[in-house]
């Protein structure tokens, strides 16, 4: 009943806060770092706004352990990702990964910040140039 | 002079795509298949009922089919039980069960009460064949095509409109 | 009978909200004195009108009328008054009627306090601060009239209940406190369409503008702050801020709301940067509007979504196309003519200031791409992506962090000609200080963490520093220190408080999700955990369990911590509250998760080191700002006042 209460809430869109607290323990650190890892970085594609560790969803638990048990299987973290992908498609990935539908999502930011120079660039030379012949007074040097 | 022209062009063309957004929004949530236009995912269940007995992938080999997942715990899979069974009862195509985590004595009982439209149950006690076809949750149903492609993925509760709007033309597409 | 006079009255106001737009705007184009007249009278009315429209709704919910559909979707029998009256803006309908209210409160206010400014001006302010009210009322009662009845024989007998994530004190003001910062940005927009339509922008109307603005700011600050802080103790994962849209939709506004304050300060001081000004204010309440549009429209998933209608998605982006449309072409036609003379050198406090709005307005617009970046690419036909919380976290600090360090630098810029040299001894001090301190803290105090955490630990303390340079030396030459001075210098301690808080709490939080059963213990570091015992709780509208952990550091008890979860049975849905600690320099934090049999259960318990700080930093920049808008200058009441100052500045 849990499950269908859960699927019942995410799927009717109502503003459900509820999370779910992942107790799993895998056998050595490393895998559990990187299992810890994954599951933060996966989308529970039920409660949207969870990522797979946190979601009460029972699609989350059922992710979570193939997770695990791909992990100790000895498959690496790229291979639990395409095999996620493959199935759910990219939007699974809480990082958007690099490709040519997200390439302009990475770019943006980096476009808006060498225009933001460039711009300042600019700015600052033109009234630097004025300032020979700006005669105006400013009273209280550092008053906001 | 363009850098005051510049905002209201930059609103303009993000009023344009919000405009899509809003007019899309219907469906929010649910996203198309990652599986369109692939392969089905390949299975080998437990036929619900029939011990020693399985449902494969490749028994539908030539064949188009209709993948319904379902679970007796799931509401709005007997929302959509009646359309089900109305859908069967026209034979437009195969229809598989797809039993999806669920207790096979509650599952059998639950079709001898409401009724059973499908050809073939398979059981997914764990959910990982769902898993490999990408289910959200149940209900969902699939269309398979006779080279074994995924067409169409419906989220949701089926209704006659969708069967009409999405499915029927799809068959049709097949049988060509 | 009360809900159909609340109606009436929307109605009404829709008419008066009109009245009030034409009077204004169309009195002030042909300098009509009687028009002119008759807008302050429409803005008292339509206030009048708004407090009955929204009274009729408290008083529905206060006296439980479930005939009217609303009331009975959000509020139950057994719902306890204070949450009855929060109740009314705990879904869309009533949020509306909210925002509505707080635009009228604020253009009242705008009209008490505008006497002394000229009436063409304030006309044009509160004509178009009329515009965007009666394009709520438009809003509301074509699409989202919370006064709709139930059919007569369908009356429910009791209430779905309040959402019990909205039982909580603290959701009962964040709603207000953070739409009070979102429209306070309307009344800058007036201000700023006002001036377009006047043809006119210069340092006098930047000083009218500053303490309006900075006011909304501050509300802003709080409000969000609240929505962490209650996010926090409340959704019981322990965190405070998730990148959510909903969350990000309103630190936009912020964000280019810090930038126009900004801006505002060297537009007043230098008459520059002008046409920036009139950007960023019309930017400022697009960003408003556009996260009203988020919230209700259904583009976006989020938590905080309301429930989505695409109708209503429409008619809010043909309210945005109107009135952010119309601003811009406003600026495209007049801000050409915005010209000014001055000059100013690249180290000078102006420079400083443009380097900081650019920075602000680039992390607005990393902010926006984040959260609409789905959006986008689902409406474009493109793959579907998520963009989550880790895209924000990289993305965000790399360009805040450099931004810091200007802030520590070019406070000690003077105006114009800069003079950065005469200030190099503090520079250095400072970010020597800075350095050394944060040495202590990651070697000292919390051991090595992320490397954008030591960046951000050493970037706040330089910025408290540097601030404090100044003042204190004014201070010590017994000079007079403005409120405006004061104010500053308190918003950006503020700041620095805050990044210090939020650099320590993201690297060196500890957290241990576990199964505990009782008797046994978990350790975190110095303190430990032991699960006590756990049994059944009762309250006024939910039933559950609560547990009792004890924390102890060092072997010694500190604490006793009791997390609930609790099942309201009327909406069924289970909550978390979190047991939750607050030392001076930490936080311990444990919640309940799932009943594990045996007696087990799992549980989330943290180490938050500093968290509080987060949200009291937030306090801080607000009581800065709340300082410095009422500074003496800006409180002229008669226009003989306003001449005086303005005489002043001008020397």
């Amino acid at each position: 009943m849990n499950l269908l209460r859960a699927a019942l809430l995410c799927l009717a869109g109502i503003a459900l806060p509820a999370f779910a607290i992942d107790t799993t323990v895998l056998p050595n650190p490393e895998l559990q770092a990187r299992y810890e890892n994954l599951t933060h970085e996966l989308r529970c594609m039920q409660c949207q706004n969870n990522n797979i560790a946190d979601s009460p969803a029972g699609l989350a638990t059922d992710l979570r352990r193939e997770v695990a048990e791909m992990l100790t299987a000895g498959k690496s973290d790229d291979e639990v990702r395409a095999y996620m992908v493959q199935r759910y498609g990219d939007v699974i990935l809480f990082n958007p990964p690099l490709n040519s539908s997200t390439v302009w999502v990475w770019a943006t930011p980096l476009v808006a910040l060498v225009g933001g120079l460039i711009v300042a660039f600019v700015i600052v030379r033109r009234r630097g140039r004025l300032v020979a012949t700006d005669d105006s007074e400013v009273r209280d040097d550092l008053a906001p | 002079m363009t850098r005051f022209v510049l905002p209201i062009v930059v609103f303009v063309a993000l009023a344009g795509v919000l405009f899509l957004g809003v007019r899309n929004s219907t469906n929010k949530g649910t996203m198309p298949s990652a599986l369109l236009g692939k392969p089905a995912p390949n299975f080998e269940l437990p036929a619900l009922g029939k011990p020693g007995e399985t449902v494969t992938l490749a028994q539908f080999a030539g064949k188009p089919f209709v993948l319904n997942v379902w679970a007796t715990w799931c509401v709005a899979c007997r929302e959509e039980h009646q359309t089900l069974l109305d859908i069967a009862s026209t034979k437009a195509v195969t229809l598989v069960g797809l039993d999806y985590k669920d207790k096979d004595p509650e599952a059998l009982e639950w079709l001898q009460q409401f009724g059973n439209p499908y050809d073939h149950v398979a059981v997914d006690a764990e959910g990982r064949t769902a898993i490999d076809f990408g289910v959200y949750g149940a209900p969902e149903t699939y269309f398979i095509d006779a080279s074994g492609r995924v067409l169409y993925r419906h989220v949701g509760e089926m209704t006659p409109e969708v069967w009409r709007r999405e499915f029927i033309p799809r068959i049709k597409g097949t049988k060509r | 009978m009360i809900p159909e006079l609340g109606r009436f009255a929307l109605v009404l106001a829709l008419i008066l909200s009109g009245l009030q737009a034409v009077f204004g705007i169309v009195g002030a184009g042909r300098s009509d004195e009687r028009w002119m007249a008759a807008v302050r009278p429409a803005v008292a009315g339509q206030f009048v009108l708004v407090s009955t429209a929204i009274g009729a709704l408290i008083y529905a919910f206060v006296t439980f009328d479930f005939s009217v559909f609303y009331v009975a979707s959000n509020s139950n029998s057994a719902l306890p008054t204070f949450y009855r009256v929060a109740a009314v803006w705990g879904a869309h309908e009533g949020s509306l009627l909210l925002w509505a209210w707080i635009l009228a409160a604020w253009t009242l206010a705008v009209a008490a306090l505008s006497r002394q400014l000229p009436a063409s001006f304030a006309s044009r302010v509160m004509g178009v601060l009329g515009i965007v009210s009666f394009g709520f009322f438009l809003f509301m009662l074509c699409t989202s009239d919370p006064f709709v009845r139930v059919p007569m024989d369908r009356i429910p007998a009791d209430g779905r209940d309040l959402n019990p994530v909205l039982q909580d004190p603290a959701l009962a003001i964040h709603p207000p406190l953070l739409y009070t910062g979102y429209v306070g940005f309307a009344v800058a927009f007036a201000f700023a369409c006002a001036a377009m339509l006047e043809g006119k922008l210069d340092q006098v109307w930047a000083r009218w503008t500053r303490p309006w603005t900075t006011f909304a700011w501050c509300f802003l600050s709080v409000g969000i702050a609240l929505g962490s802080w209650w996010a926090y103790y409340e959704l019981g994962w322990g965190g405070y801020w998730f990148w959510d849209p909903v969350e990000n939709a309103s630190f936009m506004p912020w964000l280019v709301g810090t930038a126009l304050i900004h801006s505002l300060a060297v537009t007043e001081k230098r008459g520059l940067f002008k046409s920036w000004t009139l950007l960023l204010a019309i930017l400022a309440f697009s960003l408003s509007l556009l996260g009203t549009f988020l919230v209700r429209s259904g583009v976006l998933v989020s938590v905080h979504s309301f429930a989505a209608d695409p109708s209503r998605g429409m008619f809010i982006l043909g309210f945005l196309v109107v009135m952010i449309g119309g601003a811009l072409t406003l600026y495209a036609w007049r801000a050409r003519e915005l010209k000014s003379p001055a000059g100013f050198e690249g180290t000078s406090r102006d420079a400083f200031l443009l380097y900081n709005n650019i920075f602000l307005v680039i992390a607005a617009i990393v902010v926006f791409i984040g959260t609409l970046a789905p959006l986008v690419n689902d409406a474009l036909g493109m793959r579907a992506i998520s963009v989550g919380p880790k895209w924000f976290t990289i993305t965000f600090p790399v360009i805040m962090l450099p931004l810091l360090a200007l802030v520590a630098i070019g406070i000690h810029a003077a105006w114009k000609r800069g003079r950065l040299a005469d200030s190099r001894n503090r520079i250095v001090a400072g970010c020597a200080i800075a350095l050394l301190a944060g040495l202590l803290v990651v070697y000292g105090a919390y051991g090595p963490g992320k490397f954008l955490s030591v960046v951000g630990i050493v970037c706040g303390i330089w910025v408290i520093v540097s601030s404090l340079f100044d003042p204190v030396d004014r201070i010590r030459r017994k000079l007079s220190l403005s409120r405006a001075v004061i104010g500053m210098t308190i918003a950006h301690l503020g700041l620095g408080v805050g990044v210090i808080a939020i650099s320590t709490v993201e690297s060196y939080t500890v957290e241990r999700d576990v199964a505990l059963g009782p008797g046994e213990s978990l350790s975190m570091g110095r303190y430990s955990y032991r699960f006590d015992s756990i049994g059944p709780v009762d309250g006024p509208n939910y039933e559950g369990v609560r547990a009792q952990i004890t924390v102890l550091r060092d072997g010694r008890p500190v604490t006793v911590l009791h997390p609930e979860k609790r099942n309201y049975w009327v909406q069924r849905q289970t909550m978390t509250e979190a047991g939750i600690d607050s030392r001076w320099n930490t936080d311990l934090f444990v919640a309940l998760g799932e009943d594990l049999g045996a007696g087990r259960w799992s549980v989330r318990a943290q180490l938050r080191p500093l968290v509080d700080y987060v949200w009291l930093a937030a306090a801080i920049m607000a009581l800065g700002g709340a300082l410095a808008a009422t500074d003496r200058r800006y409180r002229t009441r008669s226009v003989a006042s306003e001449a005086a100052v303005t005489a002043a500045e001008a020397t």
